[in-house]
């Protein structure tokens, strides 16, 4: 977008001579680089600067409408179908296992915290995407690359370096089996 | 807009009068700042009275810029080498030093080289420079081609100079006479001759004079 100066060009009339009166190809680099001609300069001119400026924070824009728009369609879009994850005697309790959901997404986490309870997160750690390990015993998920911490029960951090909470996945128990029939997105 | 290519500046030495005027008239030109650019050199002052007025010869190759190592010394698209740029001087003196007609001067005051710039602010609305517009001699003149010839017919034009081994064309023009055999003119020639007259020097140093003239 930033071209050479139009009005760069060598003068015909007037040709450029270096001081030892040899051929223009066989000078260092430099002397192009550092031209006596001031009409050979490589200027930005103002209104090239304040052009590639607007267009370039207006691709920005553009851009940020797009995921802006991006994101509503798919908040407002159809649901995916419910997945049947696990079956109630697969998991003891304080077991888990990974899943997708729906398919084709990052793993997900399937927790068993109590006989009838469950729980279901994004197993991405929301700082670095490590994948997080629950530690059921004391309630939380153990992220081990930066020694993240997050509520087992809600998902929200709770030490360590990650800022947002977990996605939740929705889980309904339908008789013996897990279903997961949607996932919250953070709000933030 | 740049200067025409019709009108040239031409010096010629032997007609200067020594008046000063081209000193005093270049500190009134509006793009040197109330300083003088020209450099008026006597030859013999004790021999003789003949000075030379000394202007930028705005080479094809110019020293100065070639020198500078902050890139500020710039040539307009008409040939003209402008007095160094004030964001990029540096005040390193190199352009004084390395310009083989001592033309680049050395603003302290201001941080800035200063030059002769042929008047760029008159000659590029088609005016004379300050100089050759009050010299009474026309020792500085700047005019057509044409106009030189007709009225300087024993005169030739070079712009051939030689600094050491470098040739340098230059777009001011030195008058010579006509007949002189030179083609190229020598900077450097004179550059180990001492300022002062022969006769004088060697009144003061040579060892017989005393025994020549009792």
């Amino acid at each position: 977008m930033i071209s050479r100066n139009p009005g760069a060009l060598a003068d015909p009339d007037r040709p450029v001579v270096p001081p030892d009166r040899g051929a223009l190809d066989a000078q260092p680099k430099w002397r192009s680089d550092f031209p006596v001609d001031a009409g050979q300069e490589e200027y930005v001119s103002r209104r090239e600067l304040v052009k590639f400026m607007v267009l370039t924070s207006g691709a920005f824009v553009i851009g940020h409408v797009w995921l802006l728009v991006k994101s509503v369609f798919e908040r407002l879009g159809p649901r995916p179908p419910a997945l049947a994850v696990a079956a109630l005697e697969e998991l003891p309790v304080g077991g888990a296992k990974t899943f997708q959901y729906p398919a084709g997404s990052p793993p997900r986490l399937l927790v068993r915290t109590g006989a009838a309870s469950f729980v279901a997160y994004d197993q991405q750690c929301t700082h670095l995407a490590c994948p997080v390990v629950p530690v059921v015993a004391r309630g939380r998920l153990h992220c081990p690359c930066h020694n993240g911490w997050f509520d087992l029960s809600t998902g929200r951090p709770v030490a360590g370096p990650p800022q947002r909470p977990l996605p939740r996945v929705v889980l309904d128990i339908r008789g013996a089996t897990v279903y997961a029939t949607g996932v919250e997105e953070p709000a933030s | 807009m740049p200067v025409s290519d019709r009108y040239e500046f031409f010096v010629d030495p032997a007609r200067c009068i020594g008046c000063q005027a081209c000193i005093q008239a270049c500190t009134e030109c509006e793009t040197h700042k109330g300083q003088s650019m020209i450099q008026l050199d006597v030859l013999d002052r004790a021999g003789s009275t003949q000075t030379v007025p000394m202007v930028c010869m705005h080479c094809d190759s110019p020293t100065c810029a070639e020198v500078c190592p902050a890139d500020a010394i710039k040539r307009t698209e008409d040939g003209v080498v402008q007095t160094a740029r004030k964001p990029r001087c540096i005040a390193c003196n190199n352009c004084v030093l390395a310009c083989p007609f001592g033309v680049p001067k050395m603003q302290s005051r201001l941080g800035l080289m200063m030059k002769c710039d042929m008047c760029y602010d008159r000659t590029s609305a088609g005016m004379k420079p300050m100089c050759a517009s009050v010299c009474p001699s026309q020792a500085l003149a700047f005019g057509t081609r044409e106009e030189m010839l007709r009225l300087r017919p024993t005169a030739r034009a070079v712009n051939t100079f030689l600094f050491g081994n470098q040739i340098i064309r230059t777009k001011v023009h030195m008058l010579v006479p006509a007949d002189a055999p030179a083609e190229v003119i020598d900077v450097t020639a004179a550059i180990f001759e001492p300022t002062m007259g022969h006769e004088l020097l060697e009144d003061v140093f040579d060892e017989t004079a005393d025994r020549r003239t009792p």
